[in-house]
């Protein structure tokens, strides 16, 4: 949406803007906590908040259309992009294309735990998504692996919810989530943060039983009973798209017209920074038409 | 009353269904589990073998080459797909050509068709992410690859079409001849029921004939009869999947010199393009022990990288263990003369995925020498339609499909670009379960793991199964996803 606005701010008046959820705003709409926009708005505001400043200026915007439910499957190297939405496949050819998919969650799949693979696993932003938007409280006896600022955060909202947060478990020797996070969400409830610490295995056949957790220095073990894990190890940015299109580094797109911004481009740590870096794209756009 | 019984919905006991269901039979079977192919067959690496690597006089062997055959008309029949991509045993020393030799020689006299022996040159070109130190390899290009589980579930599906009566969620619990009849029965105990009805009531089945065909309890079912000179050891495989966007890593299966025991580590091409990696091959004491283990992955990745050595950690997206049923070298396929009318099915590891229509087709013969003279039936369906996958289409066939079902365009997984239809169909074809929908979709197999799609199906679970959001499991009682529903 900052991209979108700020290449309308620029002059470009024709501008479609594909949303593959119901509604726009992406994942804000499940970060429910404070802690938006204190540098873009001077204030503080949750996710939702932060997300409908911006909806209600794209509304504004009548030359911004909006296409929702809509689903990119295709992306050629001269832009040609076609898309799903229910009941219709789309093909066009923007002059300019701005990828703002943002970045999806690092997984178990992808650090080897060992261990069974019973229900009760989550990645720590589908847990966030099924408390915050579905009403859906996955377990109730928890432990996260990574101190990312998702597991973080709901370490809170778990607590909040009324489970019980056995520990987060981090492999390295400082967290990788905000300090802020580790204050307020950590410490301000009494939650153990093992550093330097690993989840060795997962028990339990149907339904997680317990975890292993292994300190890396001594190998010394110990085991928390529990009924869910959350799993908290990073992102990375998401931009199998411009692969399709022929880009090996999705970081430099050598792709003419292409424009790459946000979380899609690097993963930051404040919303503040993905708007400043998205406005930027939407203003490079603007200036690559007008050159064009 | 029943003709014939099975118990285990796996590969072999749906093989042995749909068979069976050409004739005029009353059949059904029996799976304890929620969803069929949830025991053995589910973690199997989906090889359809030529027939190599197997002792000259073994029933393996022999319903191996034939399977092979049979596999590739039934697949078309069933609109599964099956593809011929062939294998490499490879060699580096020349001192063991002569073993390679000897496997040839015994997958010709087999009658495994097409073996040859390629050299450095061959292997370079045509496979060339291969060790450039192997020597030369044993050419089998009958070898192909299928979908397990799609597989197993177009068998039962086909089957039922033709009037096998298929009961999820029923564990058997005892077989007793009845006296002065030749009829056994089965008591079953339901561990799962529909729901808001009584749990765990236990009904009796009466069959004229049982085929004991359950996997790694097929031991425990034999018992239940009164025979005791079976055991199952159950051994241990871990598997690593890769990225798809390594799909063209090979173009083979890749095999090292078989060991006593195994086939060895490999690497696998998969029907959904992921390449894969393993199995380690371990004795375990538990039937349930489908741990993976850090040994396991270390383990895999110096196999393979022998084999193939730009083979990197980072594309293993996933991974998960399985448990072969062995009950000794060979499988064993016997009419019990102690309990006339039960047939024993056991021990059908590797290669069984591939002899399940020939275990099938011998199975018919035993129930005819021991008095059941089925007649064809006329009216017998030979196809099913095959299921639509908008990842297997091009993307300019969506248009049409679009038109049929606007639904096409609902995508539930990104990764593996699935929309609510294919859901709701997965579940209309008998999806009971999270991984019931992986499996037959691939929505939740991809990169992402369910982050994106998890919630979106369970929606879609709760209106067409009428499930509370907390009645929703990852594969039957127990494995509940969450725990409270606040709406």
């Amino acid at each position: 949406m900052a991209a979108a606005l700020a290449a309308y701010q620029a002059g470009v008046k024709d501008i479609l803007l594909i949303e593959r959820d119901q509604y726009l705003g992406g994942i804000l709409n499940q970060c429910i906590h404070p802690g938006f926009g204190l540098h873009h708005f001077k204030t503080d505001l949750t996710g939702p908040e932060y997300a409908d400043r911006f909806i209600k200026q794209v509304a504004a915007a009548q030359e911004i259309e909006v296409s929702l439910r809509s689903f990119v499957v295709r992306l050629t190297a001269d832009r040609e992009l076609t898309y799903l939405k229910p009941g219709g496949m789309v093909t066009l050819q923007p002059r300019a294309l701005i990828m703002a998919t943002g970045c999806r969650e690092r997984t178990r799949e992808m650090i080897h735990i060992a261990g069974t693979r019973p229900a009760g696993i989550f990645p720590a932003g589908l847990a966030q998504k099924m408390v915050n938007i579905e009403g859906w409280l996955p377990g109730k006896e928890i432990v996260v692996i990574g101190s990312g600022d998702i597991g973080l955060i709901m370490a809170r909202r778990f607590t909040l919810e009324g489970a019980r947060v056995k520990a987060v478990v981090e492999i390295q020797k400082e967290s990788r989530g905000l300090v802020r996070n580790v204050v307020q969400c950590l410490e301000d409830f009494q939650i153990p943060l093992y550093l330097n610490h690993r989840v060795a295995l997962i028990h339990g056949r149907d339904r997680v039983e317990k975890v292993t957790v292994e300190n890396n220095e001594t190998k010394e073990t110990f085991e928390l009973t529990c009924d869910t894990v959350l799993v908290s190890v990073g992102l990375i940015p998401e931009n199998e798209l411009i692969e399709q299109a022929g880009s090996p580094d999705p970081a430099k797109p050598n792709l003419p017209g292409l424009f790459v911004c946000g979380n899609s481009l690097k993963v930051y740590d404040l919303v503040d920074n993905v708007t400043r870096d998205s406005q930027k794209a939407g203003e490079a756009a603007a200036e690559y038409l007008k050159n064009a | 009353m029943y003709d014939v019984l099975i118990i285990g919905g796996g590969v072999t006991g749906a093989a042995i269904a749909r068979e069976l269901s050409r004739y005029r039979l009353k059949i059904a079977l029996l799976e304890k589990e929620t969803e069929l192919a949830f025991g053995v067959s589910k973690s199997n690496s989906g090889i359809i073998h030529p027939g190599t690597q197997n002792p000259p006089d073994s029933l393996k062997g022999k319903f191996c080459v034939l399977g092979n055959l049979l596999t590739r008309e039934i697949a078309k029949e069933l609109g599964v797909d099956f593809k011929e991509v062939g294998e490499l045993i490879v060699i580096f020393n020349e001192a063991d050509r002569p073993r390679l030799q000897q496997i040839k020689a015994e997958g010709e006299r087999l009658g495994v068709p097409r073996l040859r022996i390629v050299e450095r040159a061959w292997l370079r070109e045509h496979e060339p992410n291969l060790n450039p130190d192997a020597l030369a390899a044993l050419y089998a290009p009958t070898a192909g690859i299928i979908s397990p589980y799609r597989w197993v579930y177009a068998l039962a599906e086909n089957a039922a079409r033709n009037g096998v009566k298929i009961f999820l969620g029923h564990k058997v619990t005892g077989i007793t001849p009845e006296p002065g009849n030749r009829r056994l029965n089965v008591s079953v105990s339901r561990t799962e029921e529909p729901r808001r009805s009584v749990s765990g009531s236990e009904v009796t089945f009466r069959a004229r004939f049982v085929i004991n065909c359950a996997g790694l309890y097929a031991d425990e079912v034999a018992r239940l009869a009164g025979i005791d000179d079976l055991t199952i050891k159950p051994r241990k495989g871990e598997e690593f999947l890769l990225d798809k966007k390594r799909e063209h890593l090979v173009n083979h299966i890749i095999f090292p010199l078989p060991t006593p025991t195994t086939k060895g580590i490999l690497v696998i091409k998969t029907s959904d393009g992921n390449p894969m990696i393993g199995p380690t091959a371990e004795e375990v004491a538990d039937k349930e022990d489908r741990s993976t283990s850090d040994a396991g992955l270390q383990k895999v990745l110096a196999a393979t990288r022998q084999l193939v050595p730009s083979l990197s950690e980072n594309d293993i997206i996933a991974y998960f263990a399985g448990l072969r049923p062995v009950a000794g070298k060979d499988f064993i396929i016997r009419h019990e003369a102690k309990v006339p009318g039960l047939i024993t099915v056991a021990g059908i590891q590797s290669p069984g995925l591939t002899a399940g229509p020939a275990i099938a087709l011998l199975v018919v013969e035993l129930l005819k020498k021991h008095g059941l003279w089925p007649h064809r039936k006329l009216s017998f369906q030979h196809y099913r339609p095959k299921t639509t996958h908008l990842f297997s289409l091009p993307v300019t066939h969506l248009p049409f499909l679009l038109e049929q079902d606007p639904t096409y365009g609902e995508i539930v997984c990104r990764c593996e670009m699935v929309s609510a239809r294919e859901v709701r169909d997965a579940i209309k074809r008998g999806a009971r379960t999270l991984d019931g929908i992986k499996f037959r979709t691939r929505a939740q197999a991809g990169r992402c793991h369910g982050g994106f799609c998890t919630t979106r199906i369970m929606k879609i679970m709760i209106e067409e199964l009428k499930l509370k959001p907390t009645e929703i499991t990852k594969r039957g009682p127990g494995s509940n996803v969450i725990v409270e529903s606040r709406e």
